[in-house]
């Protein structure tokens, strides 16, 4: 009886509430699609979202593949890494590959100095989600991260286009989440939609979970474009004025080279970053992803056409 | 730090976004990327300098027509607390969003322009909050500053709110008199409303101790997903995943497995290498059993002293929101309870309620969008039920429709009824 008494006056902390959550969503998942899978790009939510998995499971393997949308851009440690942490769980990682669509013919590559991979990745994502027969993708988005996400169910459901209807979502109540969908339908999945990026890291920082390096800060080489500091890569072209300088930066955020932005920063470790995002005033998308910047709804815009 | 979530209502221009966008603002929640760009969206809709409600209104529809439409979840914390806001519609087209936002809510937030006073919305949105569980209601009474500061309106409006949730059976009613649009009471206190000696919406909300939402401590375990992992290291382990919904789990209880009605034993409550001494509500966990029987999905591990009923009829009060089917009797439909999904049909449909005056009217012809009444409904297989008022997690359950898939209704159980023709 002491241990129930025990158990019972300590409050769960809002880290166990949103982890139990995730665990409980993910294994809704597991048992009422046929074959899910777990998006995972070697950033930090997915980072989550991958360590969720094996504690929704353990001792059991969680019961699907990893899968990744590659444009081609992206930053050579981060692909590092995700090879590295599949290989450690044993897991099938499924790639869909921007490069190689463009190289067969089915995708043409934007131009100008802005080109970038961003939007090619829909169609990439959507193609290997209907190559695999994916019936549910479960990804790391929150809500917090943006007012069109903020906006999304958990169970998110798409039709045979990968289209996201905002005004016809289906209710979702308590947590009673509906998956039943026909063949070609899909459902996106989002179990840490109710965290924010401090949760994250203190997440990652309770369990040891291991992050790529560019999280942390480093010497690099950059310019600045926008009021935003972008890595100098062979993918994106600098205009003459654009001169190349070396700043300690960290990302906050990980996706293509060609629309990530870096921020200054000295922070060496998990405790570093908690502290500095903690006293940031710029949202992370806003100091870091070019890709949100081109019209007051460019996410729900992606959205709709089947982005994650 | 603890947790607290919370749902928003209020009329079509009683300052709901603003309220939000000012809680938010002026605990320093909002970054300066984001007021950057809702100032250039403001300025660019001509809304003035800086219009906070288009902190909260994120769809490009809404921005149009200056409404919500759908429920957005927001986040913030302060010190003492994190909060998760359900900001929710007002217009009664979107009931169904209200609904869903309620449904994870310990408090509710009702806005009223305090020049109007309690009106038609008002009482919808309290009673739907009320209905769905909601024992804390804060009555925010909005744009005080065009009602000149007035005291005596104040109590006016507070009085008449009193009356009506008194009708409601709401435990907890609080009134703050409030300016969202210049952050009077929202988290500073202003020198407008000296008359005023109560909290601000923020001290109140880091302070509020809202229940549980269940109210017995007897346990119920709804089985998600049965691990089995055929490894070497684990060759024979059989856990039963999920999360509990009541009471505690500890390894020797005894248990009864529903819908087998078998009782054996908790060998051991795994979670992630490790076992637990015990596990609690809320608590996802691995739960594996002395005997092996043949327990899967959808079944039920309960306190066999005080297990839940095994229903197959019961009456149920019911939110209709499919815009295109009607319910009408004799209706077969899905019907998910915790991790079980049975077929269930609509034996009658009782009343309707009408959520301004509260009254009922017996025996209506159907349900359409919005609808909200008592029904009676029976399922093929039976589901293991506890009254909503009860549990939450073992009381409510929603209705699939089987060819568009879409979710058409969420019900909250009331009271299991003898199969028919029995003897009651």
């Amino acid at each position: 009886m002491t241990t129930e008494t025990a158990t019972r006056g300590a409050r769960h902390t809002e880290l166990d509430m949103l982890e139990a959550e995730a665990i409980f969503i993910m294994r809704e998942v597991a048992a009422e699609f046929e074959r899910p899978a777990l998006l995972f790009s070697g950033g930090k939510d997915s980072i989550v979202l991958l360590r969720i998995a094996e504690k929704a499971f353990w001792p059991a393997k969680f019961p699907f593949p990893v899968m990744h949308v590659d444009t081609g851009h992206n930053f050579p440690e981060v692909i590092a890494f995700r090879d590295k942490r599949a290989a450690e769980l044993g897991a099938r990682l499924i790639v869909g590959s921007v490069q190689q669509a463009i190289d067969e013919g089915t995708l043409t590559e934007e131009r100008g100095i802005r080109a970038s991979r961003n939007r090619l990745q829909t169609p990439v994502l959507l193609a290997t989600i209907a190559e695999h027969q994916i019936d549910a993708a479960m990804g790391g988005a929150r809500r917090d991260e943006e007012k069109a996400r903020a906006k999304e169910r958990v169970f998110s459901f798409r039709d045979e286009f990968g289209q996201w209807d905002p005004r016809n979502q289906r209710p979702e109540l308590w947590s009673l989440y509906n998956g039943m969908h026909i063949k070609g339908e899909h459902m996106r999945v989002f179990p840490l939609s109710n965290w924010t990026e401090l949760d994250i890291w203190h997440y990652i920082e309770r369990e040891a979970l291991e992050v790529p390096s560019i999280y942390f800060t480093h010497e690099r080489e950059v310019f600045e474009r926008d009021g935003m500091l972008m890595s100098v890569c062979p993918y994106l072209p600098q205009l003459p004025h654009e001169t190349t300088f070396v700043a300690p930066v960290r990302y906050r955020t990980v996706g293509d080279m060609t629309c990530t932005a870096a921020v200054r920063s000295d922070a060496a470790d998990i405790r570093a970053v908690i502290n500095e995002i903690a006293v940031a005033r710029v949202t992370e998308r806003g100091a870091s992803r070019a890709d949100d910047q081109f019209s007051e709804a460019a996410m729900e815009d992606r959205k709709r056409e089947g982005y994650f | 730090m603890d947790l607290l979530r919370f749902v928003t209502a209020g009329s079509v221009d009683d300052g709901k976004s603003t309220l939000i966008g000012r809680l938010l603002y002026d605990s320093k929640q909002v970054f300066e990327d984001t007021l950057a760009s809702i100032q250039r969206a403001s300025e660019a809709r001509g809304l003035g300098d800086m219009n906070l409600a288009l902190l909260t209104d994120g769809l490009r529809a809404e921005r149009e027509q200056g409404i919500t439409i759908d429920v957005a979840y927001r986040y913030f914390a302060t010190p003492k607390r994190k909060f998760i806001i359900a900001d929710s519609p007002g217009h009664v087209q979107y009931t169904r969003n209200m609904v869903t936002g309620a449904s994870t809510a310990s408090l509710a937030l009702i806005l009223i322009d305090a020049r109007k006073g309690v009106v038609s919305q008002t009482r919808r949105h309290s009673a739907l909050t009320s209905l769905l569980g909601i024992t804390h209601l804060v009555l925010c009474v909005n744009k005080m500053d065009l009602a000149e500061w007035s005291e005596t309106r104040f109590n006016e409006v507070e009085a008449d709110f009193r009356a009506f949730a008194g009708q409601l059976g709401v435990q907890e009613v609080t009134v703050i008199p409030m300016a969202a649009v210049s952050g009077e009471n929202i988290v500073d206190r202003g020198e407008h409303m000296p008359w005023y000696t109560g909290p601000t919406l923020l001290e109140f909300l880091e302070t509020v101790e809202t229940p549980d939402h269940v109210s017995h401590g007897a346990l119920r375990f709804p089985v998600q997903y049965v691990l089995r992992p055929h490894t070497d290291e684990f060759h024979d382990y059989r856990g039963y995943a999920g999360t509990v919904a009541s009471g505690t789990v500890t390894p020797g209880q005894e248990i009864l497995a529903l819908p087998l009605g078998i009782r054996t034993r908790v060998a051991a409550v795994d979670r992630f290498q490790e076992q637990c001494a015990s596990a609690t509500n809320g608590d996802a966990v691995s739960i594996r059993l002395t005997e092996e029987v043949d327990v899967g999905r959808g079944h039920m591990l309960v306190d066999p002293a005080h297990a839940p009923a095994s229903a197959t009829r019961f009456s149920a009060d019911l939110c209709w929101m499919s815009d295109t089917l009607q319910l009408r009797p004799r209706q077969q439909l899905w019907l998910k309870h915790t991790t079980r999904r049975v077929r269930c049909m609509v034996e009658s449909l009782d009343d309707r309620l009408d959520v301004e005056t509260l009254e009922r009217s017996a025996g209506p012809a159907s349900f359409g969008l919005n609808d909200i009444g008592r029904v009676t409904l029976r399922t093929m297989e039976p589901i293991f039920a506890d009254p909503y008022a009860v549990s939450r997690d073992t009381g409510s359950f929603i209705l699939i429709d089987g060819s568009s898939h879409q979710t058409v209704a969420g019900g909250m159980v009331r009271e299991v009824l003898a199969q028919a023709g029995a003897p009651a």
